[in-house]
Formats: structure tokens, C-alpha cells, sequence
């Protein structure tokens, strides 16, 4: 019995041991990693993006880009500096977006960019959260009357490079055995004025590109999106690997635009939220607990970022809703959409 | 005399010797360039570690998944070194035919700016200043946007009887595909041209050369004929393009990326040409038509005699860096959207992630092919200059 009793106060002061040594690891603050460390030093993200594509990211009349992507630029912004103006904006296109991620030209990329297995091996990336379930659709001038794929037998079909729609459009038509001429361009512009003039029959994108760019179209009527879609695109920021401090601000930051809309914060109410008496608002909205600071960043980070660019719901309203987009997938989970954002805890 | 080689010979200091410092500059320099490369490769391996990379070419073994437009038969489900060789094909295949066309065209443009015709002269300035004067990718870019794809729809093509087709698409023509019975034809027929020579050299030795090849014409044309009735499959056939639903089907196409860089890299390139000509043949002293004439040679003699291969030793070194600089001109096809081999490339580098790979590829390739192209210009130079006696 002695014994035991010894043993057991061995293995107690041992635990203890243990527990203290892991309280003494576990750091008052958030490590910070090099990216984190560069921009905050430089006091601006540098964020790459798409200029020609209405709705998700282009440059409006008075020279401010604008649209669904830059918003998310415009959040990750809020949360680091408190301000999401403190950007400087790199125009990448779907051809040279890789080269600018692994030279670590841009902190991060948030141009309608496809996750895939490749890609986050390849490019040495890490992508954060989808911010938009999209996939690849088809449009062809109506006066060809094509219904479907099949109809597409030996059809000259425009696609931009480097895209995983270049890669889908191969391989479904490969695997129906329809004949197809690609003609490919390295921009949106390029791409789809080829289409309109006549060069391609059909142009193939994801759907959600297809529908902002028939709107800037002469006679947008005249085209038709097929009903087919061939492949799941989830489109979403992402930024060089190698820095987890950096990725969790991105990925904590779009889940936070997710988890404002799930409980109904917005850019007009936030203030009234923060007397909130839920004790989960609080601690979202920095009032309670650390959260802000195991990332590293302000207690009232969430409170930017909502201020500055609204929740989920809104960016996608202001940007996407006036182009005919249907939430669709991209509703809350609570909606019967799949957005879902990991507890704030 | 004696005194100069009886002086003694003077060996200075090693530091002082001109040979030895000339070796050691280039040891020098050698180290110099191996430390720099140095430094560059242990950056490049020390990001790469940094990001998770590895350097290889094992992936040029996977499949490239992505459709080309045009070029030799390819399927996407091949590899990515058969896509690069797609590229180069095209490459080769755009600039051999562009520096073909452009030495035509310079030719005839450097030539009418000498000519005494005051409208042929001003014509060529014209052209000359235009398009040498504007960057080439605007001029690819003018051919492509503002011509080329201004162009009727493909259903409303330009038709020349019934033939040939030009639409915004490209431009359609007729082709030639060979049987299987194409080479047992051209035996026939060489056979055929070489026995009736031989009979008729034996037979007929009367028969002047004039007459005596028309008669070797008309027969093989009359074999060839029988060939084409009499074998169950004609040795080539002649596949015109026909209208189809979407495209033309049948028949050879010069896409209209092809068309536009064609036109550019030539129009471009020519104008150079034409410059290069015209002072080739500006340089050629005025003494020597004079002497020509003295010695009683006609205009066209002379210029054929005199003129030209003394203007042709000036002409090629300059043509050899216009040729090299057209082929590497030809990729700005990615403007355009042509599949050459730089388009390609940025394609593959942009699926695969492998952008230091592809790179030290490419710019091998360009090096391999612009090497090639001088040391065959070289070669002709060297048949040409002055041979001194």
C-alpha cells in the first residue's frame, strides 16, 4: 500500500510536471509566421486578383476594383489593419496567377480560383475556405439552337488557359466522344470577345463567369448557358504555404463572414450586437475571451470586418444577387446551403 | 643585325607575363561564373525546400488533360513532353514558313524602294516605315483583332470556286491525301519518265530537248492518268473542304491564330528585310556598275554577276539576327492564342506548378533551335563571302 501510495504521488508530480511544461509551451500570444510578420511590417496586404470579371472582381468607372472577390481581400484587410482599404492590388490572369503565388508576389490570391488536389501540392498553397461553390457551364449564341453537349459535336469552343475548365472540357468530351476544336486565350477579355465575334461557337467557363460576363455582352439575349454543368469548382482565397498564422487569419476571417450571416450580424446592426447578452456573440465579436488574440490579431477584429464589408450575405447581395447569381448552394447550412463556418470558441 | 639577337632575352616576372595573366583572367572569370550560378542554384534549391518543392521532370511523363488546337495529332490524354513537342512543331512549323515569306517579301520591298518607278518606291517606303516602326505584338495583334476576326462567319466564308474558303475561322483549303498507293505511283512514273529519256536519247537521237521532254511529260502524264483509273484506290486524293454544321470539315485549315501571327511575324520581319536589301545593295559601289558597263555586260548581268553576290556577303550576317529574332518574335503566338511552344508551356506550367522546370526547358529549346538556324546561316555565309586570291 505504501508503495502504490508513493507510485501514485510519482505519477502526480509527473502529471503536474507535464501540465505545467504544456502551459509553459502554449505561448500568451500567437505565433507569428514570416507572411504574417511581412505584411503587418508593411502595413498593406497584397492581394491578387481578377479585373475582368463584373461581379467578383473588375474595376469599376472610378478606378476602384470592386465585386465578390475583392470584398474577401477588403475583410482578410479589416482583420489584419482594422481598415480594408489597406491594400494594394496585383491583376493576376489565370495563366500567371501561379508564378505570382510561388514567388510570393501576392500574400494572397483571391481570384475565382478552383481548389484542386494540384494545385495545393504544386503551387505550394494553402486554400482557405470555399467562399463559392461553382462549376463549368457552357454559352452559345442562340441561334445556333444547341440544347445540350451532344449537340457541341465538332463545334470550335473558347477557353481560357491555364484553368481547370481547359483540363474539364478536355476530359468530358474525351469521355463522350465529341469532337471539339479548343481555342484558347489567356484572359477573360480576350476570351470572350472572340466568342462574341464570332471565332468560337460556344465558350465554356464556370457558370458564375458565364453569367457576369453575358451581362457585358452587346445583345446579352442573344447567348444561351446551358443547363448542363460538367464539373464542381469550389472557388476561394488562398495564400503561400509555410505560414499557418497567416492561413488561419484567412481561413478565421471568411468563417467569420459565414458565421455573422448564420446569426444575423450586419454591417447596420453589429454595434447594437456587441451588447449582446449571448455569451457566443460575445466572444465572436471580441466582448469575451481571446479569440482575436490567439490569431494574433485586434479583440474587435470580427467588429472590422463586419463593418467594413458586411457579412457573407451582404457581399454576395451587393455583388452577385444584381447579376441574376441564385445563392443556390452558397446559403448559410442553416438555408439548405452548405456554407458552414467551425464553432468561434 | 647581330646585335638584336644577341641581346638577351628578357623573361619578366609572372605577374608581368602577358600569357600567364591572360590565363589567369580566365581562371578568373570561370570561377567568377561558377560562383554566380552557385548562388543562383543554391536560391532556387533553398525557396524550392522553403516551399515544399521538389525539382525534377519526372511530371512531364503524366498526361496534360488539356486540348491544342492544331498542330501534329494529339490526344489530351497524352503526356506533357508530347504537348511541348506539339508546341515546338508549331513553332518551327510558323517560323520556317514566316522567314520564308518574310525574306520574300523584303526582297521585293527593299529592291522596289531602289527601284526607278516613283510609285513602286513610295509604296515600299510606305509600307517599310508603317510596320517597322510599330512594336510586333501590335501588329499581330491589328492582323488578328482588326482583320482577321472582322472577317465574314464562318457561314458566310469568302469562297473562291467553291475551293478555297476565308472566314474569320482561318482560312479553309483543299488537301492532298496520299494512299497507300502513292509510293508505288512515283516509282512508276520516275521509271517511266527515266525509260522513255533513255529510248528516246537511243531511238530518236534527232529529237531536240524541247521536244524530247514534252514527250517524256505527255507520257508520264498518261501513266499517271491510268494510275488514278486503274488502282482501286487513287494515290491522292484531293479532300475539299465542305461546310458542316459548326466548321468546314475536310481539307486543310490555317487557323486564324496561325493566319494573324503569319502575317504579323512577315509583314514585321519583311520590312526589316527590306531594309537590310536595300542598304545591302546601297553598299555595293557605284564603280562597279560603271565597270560592268565598260566591260560591255547588259544592266541585267551585271546586276545578276556583279551586283548581287557582292550585295548578297553584306546581306547575311544581318538576315542570319533577323531570322533569330523572328523566332523569337513568334512568341507573342500567346496574344493571340497560337499554340506554340511558349503557349504551351505557360499552359503546362500553369497545371503542373512546375515553372522552373519548364522554364529551363523552354529557353533550351529556343537556344537549341536559334543555334541551329546561325550555325546553317553561318554556313552559307561562308560559301558566299570574298574567296581571296
Amino acid at each position: 500500500m505504501k508503495l502504490m501510495k508513493q507510485l501514485n504521488g510519482l505519477a502526480l508530480l509527473a502529471g503536474a510536471l507535464a501540465v505545467s511544461m504544456g502551459v509553459q509551451s502554449i505561448p500568451a500570444q500567437a505565433q507569428i509566421g514570416p507572411i504574417t510578420d511581412r505584411v503587418k511590417a508593411r502595413g498593406e496586404l497584397i492581394c491578387g486578383v481578377n479585373n475582368q470579371l463584373p461581379g467578383f472582381g473588375n474595376i469599376d468607372e472610378n478606378g476602384n476594383y470592386v465585386g465578390f472577390d475583392i470584398d474577401i481581400c477588403r475583410a482578410v484587410a479589416a482583420a489584419l489593419f482594422g481598415d480594408p482599404d489597406k491594400i494594394q492590388y496585383v491583376y493576376l490572369t489565370a495563366a500567371n496567377r501561379q508564378s505570382a503565388m510561388q514567388s510570393g508576389e501576392v500574400d494572397i490570391m483571391s481570384r475565382n480560383t478552383t481548389w484542386t488536389l494540384t494545385r495545393d501540392r504544386e503551387w505550394a498553397v494553402t486554400f482557405g475556405p470555399t467562399t463559392y461553390y461553382d462549376g463549368q457551364g457552357f454559352m452559345v449564341k442562340k441561334e445556333l439552337g444547341v440544347e445540350d453537349l451532344a449537340d457541341l459535336d465538332g463545334a470550335t469552343i473558347c477557353v481560357i488557359a491555364g484553368t481547370t475548365t481547359e483540363l474539364n472540357l478536355a476530359d468530358t468530351f474525351r469521355a463522350r466522344g465529341i469532337a471539339f476544336t479548343p481555342v484558347t486565350f489567356d484572359g477573360d477579355d480576350s476570351s470572350f470577345n472572340a466568342y462574341e465575334e464570332g471565332r468560337c461557337d460556344a465558350i465554356t467557363s464556370d457558370q458564375s463567369a458565364l453569367i457576369s460576363r453575358r451581362a457585358t455582352l452587346q445583345n446579352p439575349d442573344d447567348h444561351v448557358i446551358l443547363e448542363e454543368v460538367i464539373s464542381k469548382e469550389p472557388l476561394g482565397p488562398l495564400v503561400s504555404q509555410g505560414d499557418e498564422s497567416f492561413s488561419d487569419i484567412m481561413n478565421w476571417t471568411v468563417y467569420a463572414l459565414f458565421y455573422a450571416e448564420e446569426k444575423g450580424i450586419t454591417s447596420a446592426n453589429v454595434e447594437e450586437f456587441l451588447s449582446s447578452e449571448d455569451p457566443d456573440i460575445r466572444r465572436f465579436l471580441g466582448q469575451d475571451g481571446n479569440l482575436g488574440e490567439l490569431l494574433g490579431l485586434e479583440p474587435d477584429w470580427t467588429v472590422n470586418v463586419i463593418k467594413a464589408v458586411g457579412n457573407y450575405g451582404e457581399i454576395f447581395d451587393r455583388h452577385l444577387t444584381p447579376l441574376g447569381v441564385a445563392r443556390g448552394l452558397n446559403q448559410p447550412y442553416t438555408q439548405g446551403g452548405i456554407q458552414y463556418a467551425p464553432p468561434f470558441r | 643585325m647581330t646585335s638584336l639577337s644577341s641581346q638577351p632575352h628578357i623573361q619578366p616576372t609572372w605577374w608581368r607575363d602577358e600569357r600567364i595573366l591572360k590565363i589567369l583572367l580566365q581562371v578568373a572569370f570561370v570561377i567568377a561564373v561558377l560562383v554566380v550560378f552557385g548562388i543562383l542554384t543554391q536560391n532556387l534549391t533553398s525557396s524550392l525546400r522553403r516551399l515544399g518543392i521538389t525539382f525534377g521532370f519526372r511530371f512531364l511523363g503524366n498526361s496534360a488533360n488539356f486540348g491544342i488546337t492544331e498542330g501534329i495529332p494529339y490526344d489530351p490524354s497524352e503526356s506533357y513532353l508530347k504537348a511541348f513537342v506539339v508546341g515546338v512543331v508549331n513553332t518551327l512549323w510558323l517560323s520556317s514558313i514566316s522567314i520564308v515569306l518574310a525574306t520574300v517579301m523584303g526582297m521585293i520591298l527593299g529592291v522596289a524602294r531602289l527601284s526607278s518607278n516613283w510609285l513602286a518606291r513610295q509604296l515600299a517606303t510606305v509600307i517599310t516605315e508603317i510596320f517597322r516602326n510599330v512594336p510586333v505584338l501590335l501588329i499581330v495583334i491589328f492582323w488578328y483583332q482588326g482583320v482577321i476576326l472582322t472577317l465574314p462567319a464562318v457561314r458566310n466564308s469568302y469562297s473562291i470556286g467553291g475551293f478555297f474558303f476565308i472566314s474569320q475561322r482561318g482560312i479553309n483549303l483543299p488537301s492532298l491525301d496520299p494512299s497507300g498507293w502513292l509510293i508505288p505511283t512515283v516509282v512508276i512514273l520516275a521509271g517511266a519518265a527515266w525509260g522513255i529519256r533513255k529510248l528516246l536519247l537511243a531511238r530518236r537521237p534527232d529529237v531536240g530537248p524541247i521536244q524530247r521532254n514534252s514527250l517524256i511529260g505527255l507520257g508520264v502524264l498518261l501513266l499517271a492518268v491510268a494510275c488514278w483509273i486503274l488502282f482501286p484506290e487513287p494515290p491522292l486524293r484531293v479532300d475539299v473542304p465542305v461546310l458542316d454544321r459548326f466548321n468546314f470539315r475536310g481539307g486543310t485549315q490555317l487557323s486564324a491564330e496561325f493566319t494573324a501571327m503569319l502575317l504579323g511575324l512577315v509583314t514585321y520581319t519583311g520590312c526589316y528585310i527590306a531594309e537590310v536589301v536595300r542598304g545591302s545593295f546601297l553598299a555595293v559601289q557605284r564603280g562597279q556598275w560603271e565597270a560592268s558597263r565598260a566591260i560591255g555586260l547588259t544592266e541585267l548581268s551585271t546586276f545578276q554577276l556583279v551586283i548581287v553576290p557582292q550585295a548578297l556577303r553584306i546581306m547575311i550576317p544581318s538576315l542570319n539576327t533577323q531570322y533569330l529574332t523572328l523566332i523569337k518574335n513568334s512568341s507573342l503566338a500567346i496574344a493571340v492564342g497560337f499554340s506554340d511552344l511558349f503557349n504551351i508551356s505557360s499552359t503546362i506550367i500553369n497545371q503542373s506548378g512546375r515553372s522552373v522546370e519548364m522554364f529551363a526547358i523552354i529557353m533550351a529549346t529556343y537556344l537549341a533551335i536559334n543555334l541551329v538556324v546561325s550555325y546553317g546561316m553561318n554556313w552559307i555565309n561562308a560559301r558566299v563571302k570574298l574567296v581571296e586570291r
